[in-house]
């Protein structure tokens, strides 16, 4: 098998395919986010596109459904002049018993020059990419636990564009860390970028053993590991892992887990909230942080537009 | 003053700005806007904006996102934001550049402005025209012809006090 790292750039160094932020030099990061600045004028003009990725066709393939996802990469690729085509493949014709390869293979001989990929198996963009054509790139939009490399980079220009230097910043992520794969990505992309203190926040039975070993400081204890952060990143606690044995309730996790004013107010007065969406409002988030002065949720949105741009843009400049 | 030389001896960037600005100074309405490339260009916007009479505002144009070789070149690494802070709309518009090559760039420049609106006109200045033009753009005002090798990439720098020089370097490749 292919090295999951050198997949995603090519013999020059340059990003090829999206996969993980996981094993990204921080160059490759700030370059993204450097782009990224550049985008967001664009996307504060009248006329929101430009001519960069004209004739290029980019194939948007949601094997798990995702709106808001998908749109923001629609509307990302169409702003770059790309030919964007979403496919609700969780209802096609996979259902029918045809493979994922052939699935790309079919749409690859469709002339296609970028594939955006979410997929409910952690690795699944990687197999997409190892069997590729060489002129064809790969962005994983989520894949099962493991990485969401475009959220973890849209939440580290939302935290520059606020707090400007990494190296200074203490970061808390709180919530569902052990199915998260916002968290891993976000977890890998602070940890490169030199931030001296990464927190992890949840209950037991929400955090993965071994997870001291990416670096970060482990809390089960809301208060405590809030104190003096820069940054709160709030996980949306998904409703199915309520069924398990996880969690005894909603309302029980939210008395102990949710990020309400007079919790907030143990971070550092000028923290900021991130939350990557969609919110479960008085779950992990009280409307009061969530609508409060503190959240940077919006901007989120508004900024991963210009993140997503940068990452499809610097792709289909890189050859192989 | 015509200046045509090989890339043995370059002129002094500073007496082809002077030339430039005296060419422009009669020429330009008062109110003409400054577009500068970058990043040559936009060095130049500035100092013209500052030393020429009139009330000239200045923009910035990184002519990136619009280029035609993205596949070939992939994208610059430095992208830097284009900054147009004023109505494009009906005014009139001197895009600036420091070297006038294959005339792409400018082609890139033009449609990077008319994204922002319809000015009522844009001329082109530059510090150096170098011949090899790909596409029907001449430039209005030009500090000097020159001839360079094909080889070689010219551009300006612009030291710590302010002075503008021309240099040549092999093309950089991606």
């Amino acid at each position: 098998m292919l090295s999951k790292k050198n997949l995603q750039l090519n013999d020059n160094g340059d990003l090829h395919h999206l996969l993980a932020i996981e094993g990204l030099p921080k160059r490759i990061i700030e370059r993204i986010l450097d782009t990224a600045e550049s985008f967001v004028g664009i996307n504060e003009r009248e006329v929101k596109v430009v001519p960069l990725l004209r004739g290029k066709s980019i194939f948007n393939i949601f094997f798990e459904n995702s709106t808001r996802t998908r749109t923001t990469f629609e509307i990302a690729a169409k702003r770059l002049s790309a030919d964007v085509v979403s496919l609700d493949v969780a209802r096609s014709s996979t259902n029918k018993g045809e493979t994922i390869l052939d699935t790309i293979a079919n749409l690859t001989a469709m002339h296609a020059d970028m594939f955006v990929v979410r997929h409910s198996e952690s690795g699944a963009p990687y197999l997409i990419a190892q069997h590729a054509a060489p002129h064809v790139h790969v962005v994983n939009a989520g894949d099962g636990r493991h990485e969401h490399p475009t959220q973890g980079l849209l939440d580290m220009f939302t935290i520059r564009k606020y707090k400007k230097d990494f190296t200074r910043l203490t970061v808390a992520i709180v919530g569902d860390i052990l199915h998260s794969r916002v968290a891993r990505s976000q977890i890998h992309a602070l940890t490169t970028l030199g931030v001296p203190e990464v927190r992890v926040i949840g209950p037991r039975t929400l955090l993965p053993a071994d997870i001291e070993r990416l670096g970060v400081r482990v809390f089960t204890s809301l208060e405590e590991g809030l104190k003096g952060v820069d940054v709160v990143t709030m996980l949306r606690l998904q409703n199915e892992r309520m069924n398990g044995a996880l969690l005894p309730s909603a309302s029980e996790y939210f008395s102990r887990y949710g990020l309400t004013p007079q919790k907030l107010a143990l971070a550092k007065p000028d923290a900021i909230v991130l939350h990557p969406g969609p919110m479960n409002r008085g779950v992990e988030i009280d409307s009061a942080v969530a609508d409060g002065k503190q959240s940077v949720i919006l901007p989120q949105v508004t900024y991963g537009i210009a993140v997503r741009m940068a990452v499809m843009a610097i792709l289909a400049g890189s050859a192989r | 003053m015509t200046m045509t030389q090989t890339n043995q001896t370059l002129p002094d960037a500073e007496a082809l700005f002077a030339d430039l600005k005296a060419q422009m100074a009669p020429a330009i309405a008062f109110n003409a806007k400054l577009v500068g490339v970058y990043s040559g260009g936009a060095w130049l916007a500035d100092r013209l904006a500052a030393e020429l009479d009139g009330e000239h505002e200045v923009g910035y144009i990184d002519v990136s996102f619009y280029r035609d070789d993205l596949s070939t070149s992939g994208l610059k690494s430095n992208v830097r934001s284009t900054q147009i802070s004023f109505s494009v709309e009906g005014a009139h518009i001197v895009i600036v550049d420091d070297v006038l090559f294959t005339g792409r760039s400018i082609r890139a420049a033009i449609n990077t402005l008319f994204d922002y609106g319809r000015p009522a006109s844009i001329q082109l200045a530059v510090l150096v025209d170098r011949g090899g033009r790909e596409l029907p753009i001449a430039a209005d005002y030009v500090g000097a012809p020159l001839i360079v090798s094909r080889d070689l990439m010219l551009a300006l720098s612009k030291s710590d006090d302010g002075k503008f020089a021309l240099t040549t370097e092999p093309w950089k490749a991606h």
